[in-house]
């Protein structure tokens, strides 16, 4: 590692506050471009699923919740 | 040549091979992501005049060369769909304008966040740092654009025009700092020319802009198939994936 301690990595001779912040920000501008269309394809996914059983439980009432 | 083509016109083809695509690039992407960001932060020398602020530069460089390439990706999409009218690049060209935009904010932030402690300010209206504003004002502007409309081929149309009118922007942000006196650097890597980068900060940086090559991708995939499945939603196919239970 180029620094001698923790420390040392964190205040960067100065320049910790600038370049953490960066670095913060971007992780989660990252997370939040990742997982946004994962959990929108979830999303969609389980009120889709739900629709097709409720359609399929109306045209066959003896077998409710059977796929 | 032609058979491929009509291969990614096909939704559950496209569909199926973002997903075997995902399965390998998404852990790649993490990796690479995770890894260039602790040798940037951790194990690489500081500069000689900037200190350690200049780390920034590993991820505004990349963030900024992807930001530029994806309006391509978006502006090529937008062609073709305006020229063939291919529904998958309508599909590509909306999948690639808000993942577009957070790279342009991340290039505009790590920006403003490194020029406090070099330049003393955090923002000037050079003409870098405002061409690049004015991409993401751009890629805003698509986003929103896409959502104004109720008729979503009228607001395909109207979004692939103006990503090709805003392509004008591209070689203006590119020459803004041989063009214009600006407090922002030139290019460091150069394909001509000698590099004036060393290769202890290099190799990381390279790593670093493949890394959010890959990153892009793999959003304009995950972005892709979302919305692959809400247009889909009433074929065939989608009805199978669901019953097959194949979902995750």
């Amino acid at each position: 590692m180029y620094f001698d301690s923790l420390q040392a990595a964190l205040h960067m001779g100065g320049h910790g506050f600038f370049v953490w912040t960066a670095y913060a920000v971007t992780v989660v501008t990252i997370a939040a471009i990742l997982i946004t269309p994962v959990l929108r394809r979830r999303r969609f996914l389980r009120q889709l699923t739900g629709q097709l059983k409720r359609a399929q439980g109306a045209a066959d009432p003896s077998a409710p919740g059977e796929r | 040549m032609w058979p491929i083509f009509h291969k990614f016109g096909s939704p559950p083809w496209l569909y199926a091979i973002s997903g075997a695509i995902l399965r390998w690039l998404l852990p790649i992407t993490l990796l690479a992501l995770v890894t260039g960001m602790v040798w940037g932060l951790l194990f690489t020398p500081s500069e000689n005049v900037q200190g350690n602020s200049y780390r920034i530069i590993y991820i505004h460089v990349p963030a900024a060369v992807v930001a530029l390439a994806g309006y391509y990706v978006m502006a090529f999409a937008g062609a073709i769909s305006l020229i063939w009218r291919m529904k998958m690049a309508d599909v590509a060209m909306k999948a690639a304008a808000p993942v577009g935009a957070a790279l342009t904010f991340v290039a505009l932030f790590t920006g403003a966040v490194w020029g406090k402690p070099t330049w003393g300010t955090w923002w000037v209206w050079d003409a870098r740092i405002t061409s690049m504003l004015i991409l993401l004002f751009l890629y805003l502007g698509v986003v929103a654009l896409y959502e104004a409309f109720d008729n979503k081929e009228a607001a395909g149309k109207a979004c692939a025009v103006l990503s090709l009118v805003g392509m004008v922007n591209i070689p203006i942000i590119y020459k803004s700092v041989d063009w214009w006196y600006s407090l922002h650097q030139g290019a460091s890597i150069k394909f001509t020319g000698e590099t004036s980068i060393h290769s202890s900060m290099l190799y990381p940086l390279l790593l670093m802009i493949a890394a959010f090559y890959a990153l892009f991708t793999c959003c304009l995939l995950l972005n892709m198939r979302a919305e692959l499945l809400q247009r889909e939603q009433r074929t065939q196919w989608v009805r199978k994936l669901i019953n097959e239970d194949v979902v995750n």
